[in-house]
């Protein structure tokens, strides 16, 4: 097909896809609409892990992203009744400079990167490190100790998120005493 | 079948996705789609991160990448409590608001 490989299709079809949906991700106005996009952006980024021969990072990007995150950011969404465009536009200067910015940066990063004509290509096919085997190996023994800083912290930003959304009844008990 | 995609495509790919985020972050008002966009600036590293294990056929990146995605839980938890209690306060999260820190 046109000289390119099917691997080589796939990856343009997919990376044309994730910069489509990202893109809509921040021009949309709708919050609700704005999940759903990033969520078919991290389906296109999972689709690139498989690309890339890292199936279980696929697999537990798609669970923890667009199963746990996703869901947890539209919960929020739907209990602050913000599923209707209320946002109000940002003063018309403000994007203007953000846009520069970002055209910008975009700039300097194609311009550092097109010195360097170092092709290397990307061998995929043949490795087997992605696999869950492989890396509970690589996790269980290299990797065991910030494994378990990650339970601690995980374990803390739970009991901080639900001390933090926690009704504070202390406070107003406090205050009608007073 | 071996991939035959050179780094610099990846590299490029993950820059415009980490900008689309920076842009995403100073173009919005609301809280939660700047923080959306946070996530897609991480996981465009992350996409990078796999991209370079893949090319040195080193498992050291994919487990970065899986430790960078509970960082990822665990301040999204944080931040959208934080965020809910913020409106349950001041009934809005429009940051342009928020600045003031007062009223």
């Amino acid at each position: 097909m046109l000289g390119y490989t099917i691997t080589q299709w796939l990856f343009g079809i997919l990376s044309f896809l994730a910069i489509m949906f990202a893109l809509m991700v921040v021009f949309t106005r709708n919050p609700v609409n704005s999940v759903l996009y990033l969520v078919l952006t991290f389906f296109c980024i999972a689709g690139h892990y498989l690309l890339l021969n890292a199936q279980f990072l696929a697999v537990v990007h798609i669970v923890v992203y667009a199963g746990a995150i996703m869901v947890l950011f539209l919960f929020i969404i739907m209990l602050m009744n913000l599923n209707a465009d209320t946002e109000p536009r940002k003063h018309i200067a403000t994007r203007l400079i953000a846009g520069t910015i970002g055209g910008m940066l975009l700039f300097v990063m194609v311009g550092a990167l097109k010195g360097s004509e170092q092709l290397q290509l990307v061998h995929g096919g043949s490795s087997q490190i992605g696999l869950v085997k492989n890396l509970g190996k690589v996790l269980f023994s290299e990797f065991l100790f910030p494994f378990e800083i990650a339970s601690v912290l995980l374990l803390a930003a739970l009991v901080g998120a639900i001390m933090i959304g926690k009704r504070d009844t202390n406070i107003n008990s406090k205050e009608t005493t007073n | 079948m071996l991939n035959g995609i050179p780094i610099n495509f990846y590299i490029m790919l993950s820059a415009v996705l980490f900008i689309i985020g920076v842009v995403g972050v100073m173009a919005r008002r609301n809280a939660i789609i700047i923080f959306m966009c946070i996530e897609l600036m991480l996981n465009a590293v992350n996409l990078l991160l796999v991209a370079f294990s893949t090319l040195h056929n080193d498992a050291s990146g994919q487990v970065f990448v899986f430790f960078i995605m509970a960082v990822a839980a665990a301040e999204v938890a944080v931040g959208l409590a934080i965020l809910s209690m913020v409106y349950r306060n001041f009934k809005t999260i429009d940051i342009d608001l928020l600045s003031r820190l007062k009223n």
